[in-house]
């Protein structure tokens, strides 16, 4: 199977835990490896974004919070519009590993399907623009 | 609790997207497409007036199209059929892209720099205790 659902990234780093939770959820720590601007509200369900200098603004959902062993959020699928209503689930998972950490990185959800959210949406979405235009349409022809 | 992520992608998901890169390889096909997404449903005739490329080959590539999905033919005038782009499978292959396009490596590294920098220079608030863990 080639079509990745999943990305999985494993580093181990020299820092324990509790050095590298900080790295990862607060506006700081955010700021200062990932994005270049940041703000978290870190609690399940808070909002928080990251800017890049001439880039994309990221808005992120926190779903998970477990200090200093657990942090997950969502954030939009790349490439998609920013309207869409798809994104990804990132985790970060640390784990002492001697004086340091293994820090695992999950990225899921790249596969799913459209099938049930968006066939809805685009069937809906293509019925109602063709109604919308031969509304128009009428409309114009009657002007 | 994270979102329910579905676990891989059934098989005709890459099907889809494979159909999607297929038919984009082609550079007439992308001219094809190209012009129904800027200037909207077409017939084959339509087309042909508005590309270098003959009806009759316009007509084999808006066949290959609609059997990837990627255009719907629907009735047209006197008979017409008129081609509509639809652009759902393009969103698969899209999602395809967008695993590849995730840079994880980059950021990572960054972390660890940062955190190595930040280890080299004196805390300004003093940390917790460190985990006893011996190498």
């Amino acid at each position: 199977m080639g079509f990745p659902d999943r990305i999985e990234r494993t580093v181990e780093l020299a820092q324990p835990p509790d050095k590298v939770w900080p790295a990862l959820t607060t506006a700081e720590g955010l700021a200062s490896w990932f994005g270049n601007e940041a703000t978290i509200d870190l609690r399940p369900g808070g909002r928080a974004w990251m800017r890049w200098t001439d880039g994309p603004t990221v808005d992120m959902r926190v779903e998970r919070v477990e200090e200093p062993a657990i942090f997950g959020f969502t954030w939009p699928i790349y490439g998609l519009p920013e309207d869409d209503p798809r994104r990804t689930y990132v985790e970060f998972t640390l784990e002492p590993a001697g004086a340091g950490t293994r820090l695992r990185v999950v990225e899921t959800g790249f596969a799913q399907l459209p099938e049930d959210v968006f066939r809805k949406a685009y069937d809906g979405n293509t019925q109602g623009w063709a109604s919308e235009l031969a509304e128009l349409v009428a409309y114009l022809d009657a002007a | 609790m994270p979102p329910d992520v579905r676990a891989l992608a059934e098989p005709d998901v890459e099907a889809i997207a494979e159909q999607v890169f297929t038919a984009l390889a082609d550079p007439s096909r992308r001219a094809i497409l190209a012009a129904l997404a800027s200037g909207g449903p077409a017939t084959a005739t339509d087309l042909a007036a508005g590309l270098p490329i003959t009806r009759q080959a316009i007509a084999k590539h808006l066949a290959l199209l609609a059997e990837a999905g990627l255009v719907w033919p629907e009735p047209g005038e006197r008979r017409r059929v008129r081609y509509r782009l639809r652009s759902e499978p393009m969103r698969v292959a899209q999602q395809f892209l967008a695993a590849l396009a995730r840079d994880w490596d980059s950021p990572l590294d960054a972390l660890k720099d940062h955190l190595d920098r930040s280890d080299r220079q004196p805390a300004a608030t003093p940390l917790r205790e460190t985990r006893g863990h011996d190498g």
